[in-house]
């Protein structure tokens, strides 16, 4: 169980408000991309973004472009997961494979508010705030693997350092 | 248990019998790269390999900035080669011979019953000869290339059927136009999409991928058409390798089956700037444009520049349009100039490019000014993609596209057929 704070956002969260393209060509550094997360959706969120934060969204979360850096950044904040009523599906992979937990939940995004303190139960598919639970579509035991190791790259270097 | 496509096709990979929802491990039979092929071998230097794992699955097709636009375009396609040549890569496509989707097929690597894996959006395009295939990101190439192996979610499945035949003027394009603008940018996010009913097996093998191809802009993983005979006819001589037709069971579970009547359809026009802005074209006809584009992994075949050549026939495009025409593969230009489009085209005023994805990612060959508007047969009109920041894009069929540069302005092509 890992406790954080809600940023609550609504439907259709784009790629480029998550990531601007100004940026998508760019080297930047893990620490300078935290930075321009959600920069052109809320100026707040990275100046204020704790490490175990999460945030809570609704459908068709990270439409739009294929660009990783927008999975990246918010890894990089500290965000430990995005939970949200459906996910673009190159999003989703995306955020699994750069080590982002990416749950799907049909009751949080409507009952949750911006600030609420919460708590994940990745086994157990459950999300905890102030006595009230909701369920989220679990990841694979293979696909939490892979978010845990860290992303993808990650998981494969120790996939082929064990014969 | 009965199954769709999609499901049967990926329990025959691991051999146990999955249901949508489920994720696997799969080992797939082909993957595609192209100019992002760099960024990649980044990538998978990360992993401090020394070889890739099956270099005899990979399929690297130049096709993105062809020939190399700038210096930087120029290094990469060297990197490429090189690496090529290291790892004993033996399908790489240089840049003579066209669009990746368009070679790839082609080339006899869209089989049916084969799982492939691209590093481009549009990779759904080999669904058109019964194949699963999925566009996927770079970082998961690189593991590819590392592991021969994929993580995949076995996707839902949202089933199209086609009745009725086309009216006169009326084209894939405009069905799969249609259906977007019916249905939304995200309709099937995540999903398989089977495109059936008594319709489906009489579209040409190029008008079936348009619609595999445009699935991606419905958020589909994957497009699927039925092999049939045209497909196997198509195959024959071609196909790489020993294939086998995998079919959906009667019975399987859908997510939801539309149902389109093709008899009753008119020419669409995806507006800026999402592609499900879809508008009948006789609703936007009149409004000016400067840049017609006939061409793409959409629309770049044979069939696209016959009509094309049809309409412009013994005709000038309006003196205020560039009209573009780029033939998608090597194959097709040779072809089309055999059959004399290309002197058509050129003969009306079009600007004949070499094969390749041209201007539609905005990279180079043609990109609009600020405030410019191009008219192209592609599959993306996103803000500015094409140029500009403020340049807009409107999609179609190549007949819209012909009919509208003949005018200068946006017409429906249903009066020049």
């Amino acid at each position: 169980m890992s406790k954080g704070r809600v940023w609550k956002y609504g439907d259709n969260v784009n790629t480029d408000v998550i990531y601007a393209g100004k940026y998508t060509y760019q080297q930047l550094e893990p620490a300078e991309m935290a930075k321009k997360s959600l920069e052109d959706l809320d100026p707040a969120f990275a100046k204020n973004v704790r490490p175990g934060d999460v945030i809570v969204a609704g459908k068709n979360f990270g439409c739009g472009s294929s660009r990783e850096q927008a999975a990246a950044c918010l890894r990089y904040a500290g965000v430990q997961a995005v939970v949200a009523k459906s996910f673009s599906r190159i999003y989703f992979r995306n955020a699994i494979n750069l080590g982002l937990a990416v749950l799907q939940s049909l009751d949080a995004p409507d009952a949750l508010q911006n600030g609420d303190e919460i708590e994940i139960d990745f086994a157990g598919g459950r999300i905890l705030s102030a006595g009230r639970v909701f369920t989220f579509f679990p990841l694979p035991e293979s696909v939490m693997g892979i978010v845990q190791a860290g992303g993808l790259l990650e998981w494969t270097k120790k996939k082929l350092a064990t014969p | 248990m009965a199954q769709t496509f999609s499901e049967k096709i990926l329990s025959r990979k691991v051999g146990r019998p999955l249901r949508a929802g489920e994720v696997i491990t799969a080992v797939p039979d082909y993957y595609l790269s192209h100019d992002n092929s760099s960024a990649i071998i980044g990538e998978f230097k990360k992993l401090g390999l020394a070889k890739v794992k099956s270099p005899e699955k990979i399929v690297i097709v130049l096709d993105h900035i062809v020939p190399a636009s700038d210096e930087k375009y120029a290094q990469n396609h060297k990197t490429i080669r090189e690496f090529v040549r290291a790892q004993g890569i033996p399908n790489f496509f240089d840049i003579q011979h066209g669009v990746c989707h368009q070679v790839f097929s082609e080339d006899g690597f869209a089989l049916p019953g084969k799982v492939i894996m691209g590093s481009d959006s549009h990779t759904t395009t080999y669904g058109a000869y019964g194949a699963f295939s999925a566009g996927i990101g770079r970082t998961e190439m690189a593991s590819i290339w590392a592991t021969d192996e994929i993580w995949l979610r076995v996707p839902e499945t949202l089933r199209i059927e086609f009745h009725g035949d086309f009216p006169a003027g009326v084209f894939a394009k405009d069905a799969i136009l249609k259906v977007i603008g019916d249905n939304g940018a995200d309709r099937a996010n995540y999903e398989a999409v089977e495109f059936a009913g008594p319709s489906a097996s009489k579209f040409s093998l190029a008008s079936r991928m348009v619609l595999a191809n445009m699935a991606a802009e419905m958020g589909a993983k994957n497009g699927y058409f039925e092999p049939d005979d045209l497909t196997l006819e198509w195959l024959k001589g071609r196909a790489r390798a020993e294939y086998e037709i995998i079919r959906s069971d009667p019975g399987a579970a859908y997510e939801a089956v539309l149902k389109y009547d093709l008899s009753t359809l008119e020419p669409q026009i995806a507006c800026p700037n999402t592609v499900d802005n879809v508008k009948p074209v006789s609703e936007v006809a009149g409004k000016p444009f400067h840049q017609a584009l006939i061409g793409t992994c959409t629309n770049g075949r044979l069939e696209d520049l016959e009509v094309a050549a049809r309409i412009l026939k013994g005709r000038k495009i309006d003196p205020r349009i560039r009209l573009l025409v780029l033939p998608a593969s090597r194959v097709v230009y040779v072809e089309a100039m055999k059959r004399g489009l290309l002197e058509t085209l050129s003969e009306a005023g079009g600007v004949i490019l070499n094969p390749g994805c041209g201007p539609c990612l905005g990279a180079h060959e043609g990109l609009l000014a600020p405030g410019e508007v191009v008219v192209g047969t592609s599959n993306r009109n996103f803000k500015g993609r094409m140029g500009g920041r403020d340049s807009e894009i409107y999609l179609a069929s190549p007949a819209t596209v012909a009919a509208s540069a003949l005018e200068g302005k946006i017409a429906d092509p249903r009066k020049y057929l």
